[in-house]
């Protein structure tokens, strides 16, 4: 072991002397209060340290040791159903040993290793052995299957010995091979080193999110990423947290990164009554938390992010698809901006270093679909909140977050304070996935490509003639430009617009989705026809159809199509019987 | 080291000083400084290395010579003492008795910086308090444990709401201790001389704790006027199970303050010279609101915080707004239109109303009710906007009903008296009534079945007569009647007879005069 002693304290960045034998980004333990920190530069001047805990009262003079390894995270059972701080310490346990507060120096295992788990072979003895060897697995919890893999950086041999079925704990071996290795339930890795994989795969298939804006409009694929931009109150939070409770991934990693700690709580309280729509299980069983909430240490909040990453990398390599909700990555961001403040490095973009970009780029690129070590596809998708100064998109943090991110969420503020949520824009946002996801969707419902062309275009020209209507009114329109503003309010109320609070509409399935937007794009077409054949546009306005369309998404549940089929068949009904009429008194 | 000195200094700019170190000297700690005077200045501790430590000042730096003075490491952190003499009292911003009596009897200290709350131990607020104000109640609702700031401009009346929250609030089943707290930074006298009336006038003058830093104080001193605030708070709260109601005032003189030391001290600034770290800063005052598992206490903050010139982009109500939960929004021109409490509802909220509210705790139409005034009030606006381009006789009929739904929303749920209370029931009431002016087809956020039970009136005109325009009709009874006792405004016995005016705690709870 190393010990130098601190020659400098500047907040939660300490520079040392004596330490020249440790390697950047080892683990230090930091003056006599034993704090974590971890080397993030080296020079003539000594070793610059970052500190993960509250620092106030240390001194210059104090000790400082290396514990030779970098920052890492212990991966094993037991992560799901926890909730962890930024270096991941379980913040459970860190309550019962240190109070309602936290306490800097509190030390607790990521994992009780006491711990013990029912293991299932999955290999024999004679078997190949090498990274990501699929080894046996353990019921982690009731919705998920943990499988226990050789970490990814096993020599090549043959297992030449494997533990059978029973219970371990997490530092048994359970497995060995002839390369001369020993494999346990736990394994180690460092968080800014990305797993290894063989290949990346092309994102084909969609996160299904139960939001209908995204999943129709602007869909994310599984190994996705994206981005949700937006002022304060615009619903970044709301937006990530309804994902984590309804999208299809396998495992959710939510790391909550300099925001609120009632947040924190709110998903602590609510998931685990939360059944998952698919599975009937609580949503919990598959949701690791990561919290470091924008009151404790920045420097921790840093590094959060890639703690949050390294255990969905763990998951993925299992061949999972994991999604990556980290809100807000513009607070990560200032983080970066105060520790490189403090090392009196020269900023570039208001204050951020000129490093941001690099740091967003290698971050995004741990998302992706992937064929594992061990073989098996997996997927991370990731979904980044971005909290943009004044809701100004034009700052660094949006901007160079969109050079890496394929799908853009962009939050509008008008849309919030009208209270139509999620306020997703569909102005501002896109996702490049579409011509990807088009085969996937082939096999579901072919009809969603030319739908959702559909309903764009029409909601494009909607916001160009409201241009106009904020100058002259709606009724100086003709009338097939006044179906227009008719038609999109449908799709804001019947089919944007979805409230998380509403216990029918909150989560939808894709197949209600489809139905939803093809029957306010059928009200559209005849409507048109109609309109053509002469009919004024006032008696379509007022076809009692029209509130039937924009209820059905809170009336009809998610197995429930034919709700919407019988709307569907009320508006050609309709229809026909404004086409049976006798044409309406002359003019209008 | 403890308790020793050090003469000279090497460098004095602004609140910083930098002095050679013999000791070495711990990140964050206390110091006292002595000047020619032998006046005592407290600091703290910014940077330590072996060779010299830089000092950040709490009170002016005049008369300081580079020789003559004296730096005292006191090898803790700037604390406060507390105990339940806390209420009544009134101190500085440094938490010294600032109303000629001593210091309070206790011999227990508290950290005056607290320590995060551990996420996992918190108890996620959810109990309705009702402050009377139906742009509060009905569309941004208070929550037990909430931060809800109030963003507002010079001149506008945001300390008038604030006395008037503090007044009214309960909570409405609750008959449980709670106490004020009260942080004065950089403002007027007078301003703080309106809170201590109000306070006085309702009888709760004894269960409130001031820290005063006020506009002719140095600006440092109110970076920790609501440290100390904050710390007399968590004491009242987690230690001795209050309820309580922090009021910090205003945010945007302590934000000020943040800015000039950090300027002096050279730092590469972010937006507006602020320092890249204000989010954070804040976040470790505004994050010391909330519940947790270990006590029945709370504390609910409503900081204000001018917005300079009215700009919620400025990066002080920006920041504010990405930390707290939500903020009530004072708009001058509802102001200028007379309009009081001016509080302009669209870029209001309030993030922890979804589970306050509803069935149970204030009634079952209240969301939909809410989220359906939002978006009509939200076609007003564009009405006016189209109205004032074309001219008022030009709208449709449709548009022409929304102008008029908007001016009664304004004048009728907004607009209210300053000592009117009104209950949850008479706030959502008046909310059904002017919804009965709109079309029945444009209500879409109210299901049918609401529609069937609250809406009034099946051809969707009632309501018109008959309304209370505003002023202070049902307020009698629950306002200003506070008899109070004291003469001395800040003497620590105030017994009050108030009946309903209180904060954040218990209906009639608390009459028995503190300390
Ligand atoms: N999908 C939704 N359904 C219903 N209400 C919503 C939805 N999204 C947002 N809201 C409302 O908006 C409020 C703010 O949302 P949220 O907390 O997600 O904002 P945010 O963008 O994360 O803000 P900040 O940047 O300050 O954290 C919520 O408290 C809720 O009232
Ligand atoms: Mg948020």
């Amino acid at each position: 072991m190393i010990e130098g002693r601190i020659t400098r304290v500047m907040g939660p960045v300490v520079v040392a002397g004596g330490l020249g034998g440790v390697g950047l980004f080892d683990v230090v333990e930091v003056g006599e209060a034993r704090l974590a920190g971890e080397v993030i530069k080296m020079d003539d001047g000594g070793a610059t340290i970052q500190v993960y805990e509250d620092n106030t009262g240390m001194r210059p003079g104090e000790i400082v040791r290396s514990l030779g390894v970098p920052l890492s995270v212990t991966l094993g059972p037991g992560l799901l159903g926890t909730i962890y701080d930024g270096i991941q310490r379980p913040l459970e346990r860190l309550k019962a040993s240190s109070g309602s507060f936290i306490a800097a120096g509190t030390k607790s295992e990521s994992l009780p290793l006491d711990s013990v788990w029912d293991f299932a072979p999955a290999a024999s003895v004679g078997d190949p052995v090498g990274p990501g060897t699929l080894l046996g697995v353990v019921r982690e919890t009731e919705l998920v299957e943990h499988r226990v893999m050789a970490p990814p950086g096993a020599r090549p041999g043959r297992v030449s010995r494997i533990a059978p079925r029973g219970r371990y704990a997490l530092r048994d071996i359970v497995a060995s091979s002839d390369a001369g290795e020993d494999f346990r339930l736990v394994q180690e890795w460092p968080v800014r080193r990305p797993r290894p994989s063989r290949r990346r795969l092309a994102p084909t298939e969609p996160l299904m999110t139960g939001l209908r804006v995204i999943d129709i409009l602007f869909p994310i694929s599984k190994g996705g990423t994206a981005a949700i931009p937006g002022a304060f109150g615009t619903g970044k939070t709301m937006t990530q947290h309804a994902l984590a409770k309804f999208c299809d991934a396998d495992i959710i990693v939510y790391v909550g990164c300099g925001e609120r700690g009632n947040e924190m709580t709110e998903v602590l309280t609510e998931f685990p009554h939360l059944v998952d729509p698919r599975t009937g299980r609580s949503i919990m069983e598959r949701t690791v938390l990561i919290a470091n909430t924008s009151n404790m240490p920045v420097a921790a909040r840093e590094v959060s992010i890639y703690t949050g990453i390294t255990l969905a990398e763990y998951y993925r390599d299992m061949g999972y698809d994991v999604a990556v909700m980290a809100d807000s990555t513009s607070r990560w961001a200032e983080a970066l901006r105060e520790l490189s403040g403090r090392l009196e490095e020269m900023p570039a973009e208001e204050g951020f270093p000129a490093y941001l970009p690099t740091r967003l780029a290698e971050f995004y690129e741990r998302g992706g679909r992937v064929e594992t070590l061990g073989g098996r596809p997996g997927s991370i998708s990731i979904i980044g909140a971005v909290s943009p100064p004044g809701g100004d998109f034009s700052e660094p943090v949006t901007q160079h977050t969109k050079r890496f991110i394929r799908c853009f969420w962009g939050l509008d503020k008008d849309l919030a304070y009208a209270r139509h949520y999620p306020a997703i824009s569909w102005i501002d946002s896109y996702s490049e996935y579409v011509e990807e996801l088009k085969d996937w969707w082939d096999g579901v419902d072919p009809a969603w490509f030319a739908l959702r062309s559909r309903a764009m275009e029409l909601l494009k020209r909607e916001q160009r003639l409201q241009q106009i209507v904020r100058l002259i009114g709606p009724d100086a329109l003709p009338d097939e430009q006044r179906l227009i503003l008719i038609t999109a309010d449908l799709l804001k109320n019947g089919f944007l617009q979805q409230s998380s609070f509403d216990e029918v509409d909150r989560f939808c399935s894709p197949r209600k989705a489809i139905l939803l937007i093809r029957a306010i794009m059928d009200f559209h077409t005849r409507a048109e026809a109609a309109i053509k054949g002469g009919t004024p546009l006032p008696r379509i306005a007022s076809l009692p159809v029209r509130e039937r369309l924009s209820r059905l998404k809170s009336e009809v549940s998610n197995e429930g199509a034919e709700g919407i089929e019988a709307a569907m068949r009320e508006v050609a009904a309709a229809f026909d019987a404004i086409g049976r009429a006798p044409a309406a008194e002359e003019g209008r | 080291m403890r308790g020793i000195e050090h003469r000279g200094i090497v460098h004095a700019e602004g609140p910083i000083l930098v002095a050679e170190c013999t000791e070495r000297a711990g990140f964050g700690e206390l110091v006292a400084v002595y000047g020619r005077d032998g006046a005592r200045r407290v600091g703290r501790v910014l940077d330590s290395s072996d060779r010299s430590v830089a000092i950040q000042l709490f009170s002016s730096n005049a008369g300081l010579s580079l020789e003559e003075t004296r730096v005292e490491y006191l090898a803790r952190s700037l604390e406060l003492r507390v105990g339940p003499d806390l209420l009544g009292r009134i101190f500085d911003g440094l938490g010294r008795p600032a109303d000629d009596y001593p210091e309070i009897l206790s011999s227990e200290f508290r950290d005056v910086n607290g320590s995060p709350i551990n996420p996992a131990a918190r108890v996620y607020p959810r109990d309705f308090i009702q402050t009377g104000i139906s742009a509060i109640d009905g569309m941004n609702t208070l929550i037990r444990g909430q931060k809800l700031p109030l963003f507002s401009g010079n001149g506008l009346p945001h300390n008038r709401i604030a006395a008037q929250i503090t007044r009214q609030a309960r909570i409405l089943s609750a008959d449980e201790p709670f106490a004020v707290v009260f942080a004065a930074m950089g403002i007027k006298y007078d301003v703080a001389r309106f809170f201590v009336e109000s306070f006085e006038r309702s009888g709760v003058l004894a269960r409130v704790v001031m820290f005063f830093s006020l506009a002719d104080s140095p600006s440092i001193e109110r970076l920790v006027t609501p440290r100390s605030a904050l710390t007399a708070a968590e004491y009242l709260a987690y230690e001795r199970g209050m309820h309580v109601l922090v009021i910090l005032t205003d945010m945007t003189n302590y934000c000020e303050a943040l800015r000039e030391v950090s300027a002096s001290r050279g730092e590469v600034p972010s937006r507006k010279g602020y320092p890249g770290y204000l989010y954070s800063d804040l976040a470790s005052l505004y994050e010391r609101a909330g519940r947790i598992e270990s006590s029945s206490g709370s504390i609910t903050q409503i900081p204000i915080l001018s917005m300079p010139n009215d700009d919620i982009t400025n990066p002080i109500p920006d920041l504010t707004g990405y930390i707290t939960e939500g903020q009530i929004v004072v708009d001058r021109e509802l102001s200028q239109k007379g309009v009081y409490p001016p509080i302009a509802v669209m870029p209001s909220l309030s993030r922890l109303m979804k589970d306050g509210i509803g069935e149970g705790m204030t009634r079952e139409d209240h969301k939909d009710l809410s989220t359906q005034l939002f978006a009509s009030y939200a076609r007003v606006r564009n009405v006016r906007n189209l109205s004032a381009i074309i001219g008022e006789e030009e709208l449709s009929v449709l548009d022409k009903t929304y102008l008029r739904f908007g001016e009664r929303f304004e004048t009728e749920f907004l607009a209210q008296g300053e000592d009117e209370d009104r209950s949850i029931g008479e706030t959502l009431d008046i909310g059904w009534r002017l919804l009965g002016a709109l079309p029945r087809e444009e209500l879409l956020r109210l299901s049918l079945s609401l529609i069937e039970r609250h809406l009034p009136g099946a051809d969707g005109r009632t309501g018109g007569a008959g309304v209370s325009d505003g002023a202070g009709a049902a307020g009698g009874a629950t306002a200003s009647g506070g008899a109070t006792a004291s003469g001395g405004a800040t003497a620590a016995g105030a017994a009050t007879a108030s009946g309903g005016a209180m904060a954040a705690g218990g209906r009639g709870a608390d009459a028995k005069g503190g300390a």
